[in-house]
């Protein structure tokens, strides 16, 4: 098994922002289950904000640990600026993840993109 | 209940039996000699060796004199699959061909591929759905050119049982040699070579209570091999280095207790191992992998879709629970366990496998805590996880066979 830090360790313990939001304003799903990795960030904007996000996740520690991550970042934060959010930011904030998982288990970032993108078009085509 | 120390990965590796710790000591500070030695240290050294040669043998129905000491398993499938196609193939050229089946560890499958790679032909044979190599598949692929089939006789990850008597049978009437992994099978079902009719056998100390660095092969009188390393002619030329000798020392001590336990051992365990399997089958969209019936008493490997392997393993360790999966991610390697692929599983349905193996020392109160937990951390992952989302939304969940590339 990988070595985590004890910020990963917390966040996959205690994940921040999990669960479904029905009434989103934007969704982003990154991932492919054969990989064991699925991200998926709901967000919910207000005056160019996000103002509540949430996500939901299938995949391994890592992968669960920067998505609850991704959504303490992010919330807050106006679109530009979540749009600017990297993955090695989601990596930092958490203390490093293990080589290994800096590629496919360091989506969150991706989906949240994702997720704004999706806002975006919807708000364009209104 | 309270939280608990529950060890069930017992297919990696198992405890050390304290009567083999024992008998183990006093080879490394009163005992210590080279059996090679000529004087009276080396001498007592010998007979140690000696003694655990009879005791490994016994546990399998060998003759001592068929029985060299390896560094375990690994060393053993390596010796045995190389060493006997290349005398094989040294003193009969058309014999070209190795056989093995898509589930074997690989300890097996590389060698194997290392023959192909040196201009051998390499077959490999593919089991059912249920993990068990049919004879009619064996047969496609098993020739007057095989030198060699090597199909483990239980399955490191699902426990299943193979037909190996039936394929060594096939094998000599093909004139071609018979090895078998019997590394997981040891102390959990008899073994006996003259009923399995194979011609060589690996066995490793650690995976029953015995030291890790240690196994045993089993060449069968007459069976010839070419050594693989360059040395000093130990173990009858075919394995040099000096004995490892509190190591054979112990797996001696190890192979006496499981041959003096196994039917109770059989007992318990698959008391124990069928109470988990139905406390564990109540749980919605979880499934069995492996063969029911034709299955080590010891092994346990469920999958739990929407749950990725890696996580489910982290949550039950942080509740005090060694297991393990056949997930990608707990390994360095990213792919999901081939064995799991080769019973037909997508590969996202391999990340969500369980895996829990038992031993003679595992108890019913470490599986009903196991029950207890097992199903809350599949409960805390299905929350979250998306996939878990869509299958109960009655959506398919699709293979993304691309790779891994993002």
């Amino acid at each position: 098994m990988a070595t985590y830090t004890e910020k990963v360790m917390e966040h996959f313990r205690n994940p921040k922002n999990m669960g479904d939001m029905p009434d989103s304003d934007g969704v982003g799903e990154v991932g492919n289950p054969s990989c064991g990795d699925v991200m998926k960030v709901f967000i919910k904007v207000k005056d160019g904000r996000i103002a509540d996000i949430k996500f939901q996740t299938f995949g391994c520690v890592a992968a669960v640990a920067t998505s609850s991550m991704v959504t303490e970042l992010a919330k807050g934060k106006t679109l530009d600026d979540a749009m600017k959010l990297t993955r090695a930011d989601v990596a930092e904030s958490l203390g490093g993840l293990p080589p290994i998982k800096m590629h496919c288990s360091n989506l969150a970032a991706d989906a949240l993109h994702e997720a704004v993108k999706d806002y975006r078009k919807k708000t364009d085509e209104a | 209940m309270t939280s608990m120390n529950v060890y069930l990965d017992n297919s990696a590796t198992t405890k050390v039996d304290p009567a083999v710790v024992e008998a183990m000591l006093p080879f490394f500070t009163e005992r210590f000699g080279n059996p090679s030695s000529i004087h009276s240290k080396g001498v007592e050294a010998r007979e140690a060796v000696e003694v655990a040669r009879g005791q490994v043998a016994r546990l399998i129905n060998a003759k001592p004199s068929e029985i060299i000491f390896t560094s375990g398993g690994t060393e053993g499938d390596n010796l045995a699959i190389v060493g006997a196609v290349k005398a094989a193939h040294a003193s009969d050229s058309s014999k070209n061909a190795v056989v093995c089946s898509n589930v074997e560890h690989p300890a097996v499958l590389n060698p194997c591929k290392d023959l192909a790679a040196s201009g051998f032909s390499f077959f490999e044979a593919k089991v059912s759905a249920s993990g068990i190599l049919e004879l009619a598949e064996a047969q496609k692929h098993i020739s007057s050119k095989t030198a060699l089939a090597s199909i483990m006789l239980a399955n490191n990850e699902v426990g299943t049982i193979q037909p190996v008597t039936a394929v060594a049978k096939l094998c000599h009437e093909n004139g071609a040699l018979m090895h078998t992994d019997a590394v997981q099978a040891v102390g959990k079902i008899p073994i006996d070579v003259k009923k399995l009719d194979v011609d060589l056998l690996s066995l490793a100390s650690h995976k029953f209570h015995g030291p890790k660095g240690v196994g045993a092969l089993y060449i069968r009188e007459g069976v010839k091999i070419k050594p693989i390393f360059g040395g000093g002619g130990h173990e009858r030329g075919l394995r040099s280095g000096t004995e490892n000798v509190p190591g054979i020392v112990g797996l001696g001590k190890a192979a006496e207790i499981a041959r003096e336990n196994l039917s109770a051992d059989i007992e318990k365990m698959g008391k124990l191992r069928d109470r988990l399997i139905d406390g564990l089958s109540v749980l919605p969209r979880a499934f069995l992998n492996g063969d029911r019936n034709q299955r080590l008493p010891n092994n346990v490997n469920y999958r739990f879709l929407g749950v990725e392997g890696e996580a489910l393993i982290t949550l039950l360790d942080e509740a005090g629970i060694c297991a393990s999966t056949g997930s990608a991610c707990s390994s360095k390697k990213l792919r999901a366990s081939h064995v799991l692929t080769a019973l037909g599983l997508a590969d996202w349905e391999a990340h969500g496998s369980l895996r829990l193996t038992l031993s003679r020392f595992t108890t019913k109160d470490e599986i009903d805590y196991a029950l207890e937990q097992i199903p809350q951390a599949v409960n805390t992952l299905r929350r979250m996880s998306p996939v878990w989302a869509k299958l109960e939304a009655g959506e398919k969940i699709e293979d993304v066979k691309d790779g891994h590339v993002h």
